[in-house]
């Protein structure tokens, strides 16, 4: 095992970086280089980075994040609505008010640990999303969702002179418009400064203890530590950052609605974080690309793309292909995420980070072991 | 017994689990600077009272008095933070981390407290830490292994690393339990050299020992426990000489 370094740090830095910022260019060949898409690259590589600082460093699974993402979002349109179109408000305000969510749901559930904290979160997160449909209809506006007004107060904005005549305005960062590229760019700006964040917790003293207490949370209690302030930290700093991502979907869509709380959307983030690797820096990240990438493009192919894949087939062959392809694309996509899911977990359980670990020894290895380890597969496959 | 430099007092501890008295009647003083080892046959409750001391059992009625405070129903990290370690019996250590790291976390414990919100400095470029840290595992004579995943460690290796994850916390008091249960006689032997260094630097330890051999090298006092009742207190030499201690345990040893 060799130590992170420092200097191994700030290349990783970089590269991810520059593997962000290039997003446009190298997605072209994927058919996923439109600023839609890659904004929820970054809003959910943002969501899954935050995650993995709870679950992936002190083994807490939390079944309830998505709280924190729609509390964000929500925090972020009221900005909006009171006070200014400009996004840097709404983003502090949403980290803020989730932070504030996230204190208080996670005080309670971290007195269990395990499967009971899950359920805890799980409960909470069922709760808030039925109360944003209900009780909190004010706040929430109900199945609606929370949207812009032209009667909204932006009391900043009519100090500044700025004013709404015909149409709604749309969310700036002081003047330059949010969306499109331009909101990409922003949003990979964020998820860099994020994931250098992440990165310097993880390597931190706090972030050792919060792995010491994932490996042994008896021995941290009779080595002097009082682990109940380092959980309830972490999960306030995930917390925190779900409700950047949150917030971060309004920036670009100025909308919030209760969906964003549902217990699938929770379990998306635990998907990404596992598929991508969970405990590791870039992981999440990549998990949250895999994901948003074939929800978005598997779930597009349909019968006809498919005819024209395997136009070079004989007819009857290329009829039967077709029909059995079809199930896991379009509607059906979700069963190929299952099946990815479920070979990741069995055969690479540290994700696909374990997967790109594994090849990179094969390679550093020396080449005789290569080769017995070669031989040996072959031996076992025989 | 005189009462000088007195600095953990477990005074009048009775402790029973569904009807089975586990521990009565303890009274027990351990002076400053002393090795003081607690003996008696299996299921005598020797663990039963260093779970007491170190707060992870509650006794039914007494107390447990460290240094002027009472540690009765303190929480286990207060008791740690008053400068009471416990070393336990099967190693308790964190396999995820390295070597290096397993000693440098209970530094930092003694260090910083039982929590502080420590979130950008680097880890590793803990100087003073990491330098107290490699210190302690050179002590231990594992010097050369700080970079092992601690995990992959044999038996006798993470005993040895957790001793040294409580040394490192240069304790007031080291509560050892069976340190030197499932080592081979040499590791047993390189224990023991260990423990006399520390002796020498004047740590106070009190010994759970089934080990006559490590018991009698080590002790400056020594507590004969049977039937969850102390039975005789003394030097090695007056309770060697005993004869309720001969029946109710050496006798089966022949020392």
């Amino acid at each position: 095992m060799t130590r992170p370094t420092a200097m191994g740090d700030w290349i990783l830095f970089i590269c991810f970086s520059v593997v962000v910022l290039a997003m446009p260019f190298w997605l072209a060949p994927f058919g996923a280089d439109y600023p839609d898409l890659m904004q929820k690259f970054a809003i959910f590589g943002i969501f899954a980075i935050g995650f993995n600082l709870l679950f992936g460093l002190t083994g807490y699974l939390s079944f309830g994040h998505a709280v924190f993402l729609g509390v964000g979002s929500y925090a972020a349109v009221w900005s909006f609505k009171l006070l200014t179109m400009n996004i840097v408000p709404a983003m502090i305000f949403g980290i803020i008010v989730s932070g504030v969510f996230a204190f208080l749901i996670g005080f309670i559930s971290l007195r269990r640990s395990g499967i009971y904290f899950s359920i805890l979160t799980l409960a909470f997160a069922q709760m808030s999303y039925n109360l944003a449909y209900s009780v909190l209809t004010p706040i929430t506006n109900g199945e609606t969702g929370l949207q812009l007004t032209l009667q909204d107060a932006r009391s900043l904005d009519a100090m500044a002179g700025i004013e709404v005549t015909r149409s709604l305005p749309s969310t700036t960062l002081f003047g330059i418009k949010t969306s499109g590229l331009p909101g990409f760019y922003i949003c990979a700006v964020v998820l860099i400064i994020a994931f250098f964040i992440a990165m310097r917790i993880t390597r931190s003293p706090f972030g050792t203890m919060l792995r010491a207490i994932k490996s042994n949370q008896t021995r941290m209690s009779y080595t002097g530590f009082n682990t109940r302030p380092y959980l309830l930290w972490a999960f306030v700093i995930s917390g925190m950052y779900a409700g950047l991502a949150g917030s971060l979907m309004a920036v670009t869509d100025p909308l919030a609605g209760a969906e964003r709380m549902q217990w699938t959307a929770s379990g998306e983030v635990v998907l990404m974080t596992i598929l991508g690797g969970a405990g590791t820096l870039i992981g999440p990240f990549i998990g949250a690309v895999f994901i948003k990438y074939f929800e978005n493009i598997f779930s597009s192919f349909n019968e006809q793309i498919l005819h024209r894949f395997f136009d070079a087939l004989p007819d009857g062959l290329e009829n039967v292909l077709v029909s059995v392809t079809s199930l896991f694309v379009g509607e059906g996509w979700h069963l190929t995420l299952g099946l990815m899911f479920m070979i990741v977990v069995i055969f690479l359980p540290g994700g696909i980070m374990e997967g790109v670990r594994r090849i990179g020894k094969l390679f550093s290895r020396k080449p005789e072991k290569v080769v017995a380890k070669a031989v040996e597969a072959s031996g076992a496959q025989s | 017994m005189s009462t000088e430099n007195v600095v953990l007092h477990v005074a009048d501890v009775h402790k029973s689990f569904a009807g089975l008295h586990a521990l009565s009647d303890i009274d027990l003083s351990v002076r400053e600077g002393e090795t003081h080892a607690i003996i008696g046959p299996n299921g005598a409750g020797k663990s039963t009272l260093l779970n007491v001391c170190i707060g992870r059992l509650k006794p039914d009625s007494g107390h447990v008095v460290f240094d002027g405070e009472n540690l009765t129903g303190k929480k286990p990290h207060q008791i740690n933070q008053l400068g009471v370690v416990r070393v336990f019996q099967t190693p308790e250590i964190f396999p995820e981390l390295d070597l290096l790291e397993n000693v440098m976390v209970p530094i930092l414990a003694k260090r910083d407290g039982s929590f502080k919100l420590n979130l950008f400095k680097r880890f590793s470029s803990e100087a003073e830490v990491r330098r107290q840290a490699e210190e302690t595992l050179v002590d231990v004579g594992l010097g050369d292994l700080g970079d092992i995943e601690a995990g992959s460690l044999s038996r006798g290796d993470k005993r040895r690393l957790e001793l040294a994850m409580g040394l490192a916390q240069k304790p007031r008091l080291l509560l050892l339990d069976e340190p030197t249960a499932g080592m081979a006689r040499h590791d047993t032997n390189a224990t023991i050299d260990l423990l006399k260094r520390i002796k020498a630097r004047g740590m106070t330890k009190v010994i759970i020992e089934h080990d006559m051999h490590v018991v009698f090298s080590l002790a400056d006092r020594i507590s004969v426990l049977a039937g969850g009742r102390i039975i005789c207190q003394g030097t090695p030499e007056e309770v060697k000489g005993d004869p309720r201690v001969k029946e109710a345990y050496l006798g089966e040893e022949q020392v």
